[in-house]
C-alpha cells in the first residue's frame, strides 16, 4: 500500500521552486513540535512501565527512571498466580479466535467472490446488515444462551460470539477480488477440488490481508473487556482485562501493582507491534479503508 | 450422484457446502439475538421470575426516568466532544508528518503506539494519574509549580472530560495512521498544478487537500462517533469505587445497560436500553453520511 511508497513529500513538491535555504527554520521547528508530540503521546506508557519497576516509597515522584529500577513487582504480581492464569486465558481466547476468523472469514469472502449460486445475494446482504447491530444489543440475549446451554465461565462461552465476523468478511471478499479468475480456472483444470483451490491456490494470494486480519483480531479479543466481564464469573475464567479491572478494584492494592498488572497486559502487544511495525501500519491501512 | 452434475451445479453444492456453518453461525449467533432484544424489551423479566409481556411499559418507563436522559446527555456529550477533538488533533499530526522525513517512521510509531495498548490498562493508568496528592501524578507536578490541585474524577464537571481524554489518546494514533493514506492517495498533478500557478500552501490545503479527503474524513468521523457512543471500558475502569460517577456525571448509556442487566437482572429494561443504543448509533451514522456525503 502506499503508506511504505517513497514519494517527495507535498511541502517539498511545493517548495522546490523557492530558493534552498540551508537550514528550514519552519521544517526544524515542525519536527521538534511532532517529536515533543510523540513524547507526550508514549508517556503514559513510558509511566506505566517505570512505575512497574519502582518500590513503594518512590511511587508518587515524578521522576520517570526509578533510582533503584527493580523487578520484585512483577515476581509479586505472578507469584500471586492470578496474572499467570489470566494471561494463559486471554492468549489461549485470543490464538483460537484469530484461527477461526482467518479461516472462516476468508472462507466465506472467497465463497461470495468468486462463487454464483442461488440465495449469493441474500447471505451477502444479510452478513452486511449485521455491522449495523452493537454488541452491546447482543449481550443480554448472548448471557440467556450461555445460561441455557452451560456455557456461562468457559472459554467457549467467551469466544463464541468473536468467532467469526462481518467486518473479516467484507475485507477478504475485498481483497479475493484481486485474485484473477483464470488462475482458479487453471486450477479446476489440473483437477483440484473447490476446497484445495481456495486453501493452495486463493489463499496464498491474499497474505497481506490475512495477516491485517489476524492483527485486528488479535488485538480485539486480547482487550476485549465487556463481553468476558460479563461471561466470567470465577476468577480462574477470567481474562487479562477483566483479571486487571478486579485486580484493580481490591481496595489494598498498592498502584505500583496495578501498574504491573497493567503492564503485563500490555507489553506482549508492544512488543509484537515493534517487531512487525512496518506490516501492522500497513494492515491497519488496508482494514480500515477496505473494510 | 455427484458426477452426473454440471459444472455449475457443482459450483452451487461447493458454495453451500462452504456457507453451511457460517450460516448457521450467523443466524444463530447473530439474527436469533437480535430478534430476540427486541422481544425481550416487551416484557418485564428478573431472570428468575415468570416473563409477562408488557407491552411498550419498559420504553415508557425508560423516558420518565430521569437518570435515563442524564446518561442520554452523557452519550452525546461524549460523541460531541470526542469526535471533534479527535478528528482535528489527527489530521493536523498527520498532515505535519507527511511532510517531514526526517525520522519519519520513528515519529509515526510514538503516535501509533497507544492504538497497541488495552483500554482497561490504560484506564487504570490515567486512574492513576489524576488522584490527588500526594499519589496521582498530574496533582504532585501541579503542587510542584505552586497550582491548587485539580480535582479530575470528583467533580461532576471535570469528571467526564478526564474520563473522555484516554479514550481520544488511545484512538488518535488510529486515525493519524488512516489520515496519512488518505493523504498519499492525492494525485501529485494537483499539487503541481498549484506551485505553478503560485498558490499558497494554506490555499492548497483548504482547496485541494480537503475536499479531497472527504471520504477519509466520512470514514473517520462514522468509526470514531460509534466507537464514542459505545465507550464503556474507560468509564467502568475509572469509576469502579461508584460506577459512571461521581452522581452520573460520567455515566454512559453502556453502563447504564451493563448495570440494569447484570447488577439488578433487569432484563426487559436493559434491553429496552439496548434498543434505544441501536437506534441511537443508526440515526447518528445515517445523518452523518447524508450530511457528509452531500456537502
Amino acid at each position: 500500500m502506499a503508506v511504505t511508497e517513497i514519494r517527495p513529500t507535498t511541502d517539498a513538491l511545493l517548495k522546490t521552486q523557492a530558493p534552498k535555504k540551508p537550514a528550514n527554520m519552519g521544517q526544524i521547528l515542525r519536527w521538534m513540535l511532532l517529536f515533543l508530540g510523540g513524547v507526550a503521546m508514549v508517556m503514559p506508557i513510558a509511566y506505566m512501565i517505570s512505575t512497574s519497576l519502582k518500590w513503594p516509597h518512590e511511587v508518587y515522584n515524578l521522576q520517570l527512571i526509578p533510582d533503584e529500577p527493580h523487578l520484585e513487582n512483577y515476581t509479586y504480581v505472578l507469584e500471586d498466580g492470578r496474572f499467570y492464569l489470566w494471561f494463559i486465558n486471554s492468549l489461549v481466547i485470543a490464538i483460537v479466535t484469530t484461527v477461526c476468523n482467518v479461516i472462516f472469514d476468508s472462507l466465506v469472502g472467497y465463497t461470495l467472490c468468486k462463487f454464483r449460486f442461488p440465495g449469493r445475494y441474500i447471505v451477502f446482504i444479510a452478513i452486511l446488515s449485521t455491522l449495523m447491530i452493537p454488541t452491546e444489543m447482543l449481550v443480554i440475549p448472548w448471557y440467556l444462551m450461555s445460561q441455557q446451554f452451560g456455557w456461562l465461565d468457559t472459554y467457549w462461552g467467551i469466544m463464541f460470539p468473536g468467532l467469526m465476523t462481518a467486518f473479516g468478511t467484507f475485507l477478504m471478499k475485498q481483497f479475493f477480488e484481486t485474485v484473477p479468475n483464470d488462475f482458479i480456472e487453471a486450477a479446476r483444470i489440473d483437477g483440484l477440488n473447490e476446497l484445495q483451490i481456495w486453501w493452495t491456490v486463493a489463499m496464498p494470494l491474499v497474505k497481506p490481508a490475512l495477516a491485517a486480519l489476524a492483527i485486528f483480531v488479535f488485538l480485539g479479543n486480547w482487550t476485549a473487556f465487556i463481553w468476558p466481564l460479563i461471561v466470567s464469573n470465577s476468577v480462574e475464567m477470567y481474562t487479562l482485562p477483566v483479571g486487571l479491572s478486579s485486580f484493580g478494584d481490591e481496595a489494598d492494592v498498592a498502584w505500583e501493582l496495578i501498574m504491573t498488572g497493567a503492564a503485563i497486559s500490555t507489553i506482549p502487544t508492544l512488543i509484537v507491534f515493534l517487531i512487525f511495525q512496518r506490516y501492522i501500519i500497513r494492515g491497519v491501512v488496508m482494514a480500515g479503508l477496505k473494510g | 450422484m455427484y458426477r452426473n452434475l454440471t459444472i455449475r451445479q457443482k459450483q452451487i453444492v461447493w458454495a453451500w457446502a462452504f456457507l453451511a456453518l457460517p450460516v448457521l453461525f450467523y443466524s444463530v449467533i447473530r439474527f436469533y439475538p437480535t430478534g430476540n432484544a427486541f422481544f425481550i424489551s416487551f416484557q418485564d423479566w428478573n431472570l428468575l421470575g415468570d416473563r409477562t409481556w408488557t407491552g411498550f411499559d419498559n420504553y415508557q418507563k425508560l423516558f420518565a426516568d430521569p437518570v435515563f436522559w442524564k446518561v442520554f446527555k452523557n452519550t452525546f456529550v461524549y460523541l460531541l466532544l470526542g469526535t471533534p477533538i479527535s478528528l482535528v488533533i489527527s489530521f493536523v499530526i498527520a498532515y505535519h508528518l507527511d511532510k517531514t522525513r526526517f525520522m519519519h517512521g520513528f515519529l509515526r510509531m510514538l503516535y501509533f503506539l497507544p492504538f497497541m495498548t488495552s483500554a482497561v490498562a490504560m484506564a487504570w493508568v490515567w486512574r492513576w494519574f489524576y488522584q490527588p496528592v500526594p499519589v496521582g501524578l498530574f496533582n504532585n507536578a501541579l503542587a510542584g509549580m505552586g497550582i491548587p490541585q485539580f480535582p479530575f474524577l470528583q467533580s461532576t464537571k471535570w469528571a467526564l472530560p478526564s474520563v473522555l481524554a484516554p479514550a481520544v489518546w488511545a484512538g488518535l494514533g488510529f486515525q493519524v495512521i488512516i489520515f496519512m493514506a488518505g493523504l498519499r492517495a492525492i494525485p501529485r498533478s494537483y499539487y503541481e498544478a498549484a506551485r505553478i500557478d503560485g498558490v499558497s500552501s494554506w490555499t492548497v490545503l483548504w482547496e485541494i487537500t480537503l475536499p479531497l479527503l472527504k471520504p477519509t474524513i466520512v470514514f473517520i468521523v462514522v468509526f470514531s462517533s460509534i466507537g464514542f457512543l459505545r465507550i464503556f471500558d474507560h468509564v467502568f475502569n475509572m469509576t469502579t469505587n461508584n460506577p459512571g460517577g461521581p452522581l452520573n456525571s460520567t455515566k454512559p448509556l453502556v453502563l447504564m445497560i451493563y448495570e440494569t442487566a447484570f447488577s439488578s437482572f433487569d432484563m426487559g429494561y436493559a434491553a429496552a436500553q439496548t434498543v434505544v443504543l441501536f437506534l441511537v448509533l443508526l440515526v447518528v451514522s445515517l445523518i452523518q453520511l447524508r450530511i457528509l456525503r452531500d456537502t
